[in-house]
């Protein structure tokens, strides 16, 4: 019976595969992307590059010259530049745990790859480590590529050394190893207490809740303050104040003090030890955790709770409000909004946007635009200068939110092909049901901004004007850019924007604004110039000035969506 | 009825689907069998407007789908071998929402929504998002929504996989009662027996070109396998049957 006996004893690879074989499809499936020749590949290597560039030269040189400066100053120009790391470091910590958290989710328990690994002869502690490697790669190479240019300029500013080198590795391995056992065992926790797919829902909401009340406490803590000592009432105080650690029990601070001691030249080992130690303590625990929980947890993940949805009166009575739109519009906008509303993924952002914009309102309130020195000419030039800045709002909600509408209809979109439905009807429903709740918020916004500022008739027309025109074209462009880059592949719909052709969408928006707002400073000069200097106005300046403004709008709507109808109708998938 | 004429597609140098002729009548239940990567999908994807041939047509009651899409879209009925729906629908608002496409709406709608669901079990899930539904269920639910605009023709993908044994005889009944009527019906299929039961006439591709088209009776006489089923009729025609030895492969 030499076959029986074969099927009795274990096969050799049931000892388990290896760690670096677990993450070896990962590490292929990598490489065969980076290898694909596709049309435009070049190029957007270049592009994404020169911006990558263009970022890390941008940080480095501000922070060079910060720090240099901070250097100038005897005894506290350290402290500050100490201080200033910490709450970096203290912000890439909160940014590690919650990504870590939420990328935790998928990579143990929500992955495809995971029945295929869970079902094989897998050692636990070996699937454990490659899946917490892959949550921290995941997780933490946004931050380590914003770091680079940060640990380059401290290491230059204060000398120190190739040495600072292998000081930053020793210091920032355990900082980005930390976030991702911890984020890793408290999602373990609540899979263990919630369906996955529902934890999903939960952890959105919480990290965007996290992520609103950082950004507030931020802003309500005034750190500019730190910036003006003479605020304090002594020196002693401010140096006092320095001096103290911001959060001595974070890995944040060990870092920090790991860091600005050997730049100090006062080397000092124990934020290492405590460093090292606690991610190993913390590894052996989270392994510990995951032995003992991952079981429970991911057949609980398995489960996807019921979702029960009738239409209540308030559905009922906007598909009888969207009646006249015809048939197909309004079942198109009523699928739009549900998907929209149902997704915590997509609706619970809009309170981090309403946390940015109490904050930039906030801003606004505070700016000194009224008093001594302050002409009626700086005092509508800046809320003139104020439509940049809702332009750029404006283009990153419409990246969110409009940009990936059209990639998010991948998986669906052999229905809208095979069926008789004109695709300038579809993106006719992506176009309004982002351009209107856009509009609104940007008028509302534009509004507020002005009332608070104290503008003229004349700065609040021209404001609203531009502000409407923009909208449209923003709206215009991003569904346009999402159509001709779309991401079908994708099923999370966060991830769309961050992809190369929304890169190319924030370009285009930045040069839109910037060409708008260049026609329309002309004609505004004049007329604050004619308003403070009694200088004549000339009529057709403003003519040309707005004119040409709203014809750059009007194209910048509607080329985008014709070349976004004639790609859909030719799509293959 | 579906008439396809030197329909072909190219993707760069690789032909997928070779010139293929074929006319499925009125009233027709047509098999449309074949190996994996034969371009069953690809002629079916062309057939539902999804891709544009290389060359040729495919006419849909006579309207052909690239000239005049949205025509002969309306005739069509489109049930895909994976159900990817939108998950965050329940299903009666996805069968809504696909009535709506078709411009069609109202009472008569919702009253044959709720018949298809019932005929599929899923009445009591109807008011549930399409997230907690199986593979099964939102299968049954693509069958339901291709039957929600009473079409001229019905183009299908692998429709019996992931249905239980009840859903399969529910649609093969369905199906025979369609044909029954005057509409028409385009299956692609691995399951051989069902094919063999079901289907009025069988078209065999491979490589891109129809290798046997006919009843079963014609495609016995043509593969001469005297009184063998289809599953013999397919692999002489297709040429799989020199498989390799089982020894050989499990020794390995």
């Amino acid at each position: 019976m030499p076959d029986a006996e074969a099927a009795a004893a274990p096969p050799p690879q049931a000892r388990g595969a290896t760690f670096l074989h677990l993450l070896s499809p990962k590490w292929h499936s990598m490489r065969a992307r980076s290898t694909q020749k596709e049309a435009g590949t070049a190029g957007r290597a270049f592009v994404l590059g020169g911006v990558g560039l263009l970022f890390w030269g941008f940080v480095f040189v501000v922070l060079y010259r910060l720090l240099s400066y901070f250097k100038g100053i005897p005894e506290i120009g350290p402290l500050l530049a100490g201080k200033l790391l910490g709450l970096i470091l203290v912000s890439f910590f909160g940014m590690l745990l919650l990504s870590n958290v939420i990328s935790s989710l998928s990579t143990f328990f929500l992955a495809k790859d995971l029945d295929m690994i869970v079902a094989g002869p897998v050692d636990w502690l070996r699937f454990y480590f490659a899946k917490l490697a892959e949550t921290c790669l995941h997780s933490s190479w946004m931050v380590v590529l914003m770091a680079i240019p940060m640990f380059v300029a401290y290491g230059i500013a204060f000398d120190g050394g190739p040495m600072f080198l292998l000081i930053v590795l020793g210091t920032f391995i355990p900082f980005l190893l930390l976030p991702a056992v911890v984020g890793t065992a408290l999602t373990m926790v609540l899979v263990n207490v919630f369906p996955a797919r529902r934890t999903k829902d939960i952890l959105s909401v919480i990290a965007v809740l996290a992520a609103g009340g950082v950004v507030l406490l931020f802003r309500l803590m005034r750190p500019e303050q730190l910036a003006r000592p003479e605020g304090f009432t002594s020196l002693i105080e401010f140096v006092s104040v320095l001096k103290t650690p911001t959060s001595p029990w974070l890995p944040s601070e060990w870092v920090q003090t790991g860091l600005m001691s050997w730049l100090r030249e006062e080397p000092d080992a124990l934020p290492f030890y405590l460093l090292w130690s606690t991610a190993g303590a913390f590894l052996v625990i989270g392994a510990a955790l995951h032995g003992s929980l991952f079981t429970k947890g991911f057949t609980k993940a398995q489960e996807s709770g019921e979702r029960y949805v009738k239409a209540g009166l308030l559905a009922r009575g906007f598909a009888k409000m969207l009646t006249p739109l015809g048939l197909v519009r309004r079942e198109l906008i009523m699928k739009e909004v549900r998907l929209f509303f149902r997704d915590t993924t997509q609706w619970s952002q809009l309170i981090l946007l309403a946390v940015l914009v109490v904050v930039y309102i906030f801003n606004i309130k505070f700016l000194p635009l009224r008093g001594e020195g302050v002409t009626f000419f700086v005092s509508n030039l800046i809320p003139f200068l104020n439509l940049v800045l809702s332009g750029f709002v404006l283009a990153s909600i419409a990246a969110r939110f409009i940009f990936p509408g059209v990639s998010l209809e991948g998986r669906t979109m052999w229905l809208l092909r095979s069926s008789p439905l004109e695709m300038r009807e579809l993106l006719w429903s992506k176009f309004w049901v982002g351009t209107l709740p856009l509009l609104v918020f940007a008028v509302g916004l534009v509004l507020i901004t002005g009332i608070l500022m104290q503008v003229t008739e004349f700065i609040m027309a021209v404001s609203v004007f531009t502000i409407t025109m923009m909208t449209f074209a923003i709206a215009g462009l991003a569904v346009g850019f999402g159509t001709l880059f779309p991401r079908f592949d994708s099923e999370n719909a966060a991830q769309i924007p961050t992809s190369f052709g929304g890169l190319l969408f924030m370009m285009a928006a930045i040069v839109l604004i910037g060409l708008v707002i260049t026609l329309e400073a002309r004609p505004v000069f004049s007329y604050l110039a004619s308003r403070t200097f009694g200088t004549p106005m000339d009529a057709s300046e403003m003519w040309v000035g707005f004119g040409s403004s709203a014809v750059i709008c009007i194209v910048a709507t509607v080329m985008p969506l014709r070349m976004a109808r004639r790609r859909l109708e030719g799509l293959e998938l | 009825m579906i008439e396809l004429n030197a329909l072909t597609k190219r993707y760069g140098t690789f032909t997928a689907v070779n010139a293929i002729d074929l006319i499925v009548p009125k009233g027709e239940l047509f098999g449309f069998l074949g190996p994996n990567g034969a371009g069953k999908t690809t002629t079916l994807r062309m057939i539902a407007g999804i891709l544009r041939p290389t060359s040729g047509t495919a006419r849909i009651s006579g309207i052909d789908v690239a000239t005049d899409p949205m025509a002969a879209k309306a005739m069509l009925g489109y049930i895909p071998d994976r159900p990817f729906i939108y998950e965050k629908l329940t299903g009666a608002e996805f069968l809504r929402f696909v009535a709506g496409l078709y411009g069609q709406n109202g009472k008569a709608i919702e009253h044959r929504g709720r018949e298809l669901l019932a005929l599929f079990d899923l009445d009591e899930w109807r008011d549930e998002l399409v997230e907690s539904y199986s593979h099964g269920m939102r299968q049954k639910l693509i069958i339901s929504s291709a039957f929600i605009h009473k079409p001229a023709v019905i183009v299908v993908d692998e429709p019996m996989v992931g249905l239980d044994p009840k859903a399969t005889r529910i649609l093969k009944d369905l199906f025979a009662e369609y044909t029954r009527r005057g509409h028409t019906v385009m299956m692609s299929t691995h399951t051989l027996e069902v094919a063999e039961t079901m289907c009025d006439r069988i078209g065999i591709i491979q490589g891109g070109t129809i290798k046997a088209l006919g009843t079963m009776d014609e495609l016995r006489a043509a593969s001469a396998t005297g009184n063998d089923g289809l599953e013999e009729i397919f692999l002489k025609l297709t040429g799989e049957n020199a498989a390799r030895e089982f020894v050989d492969v499990l020794d390995a």
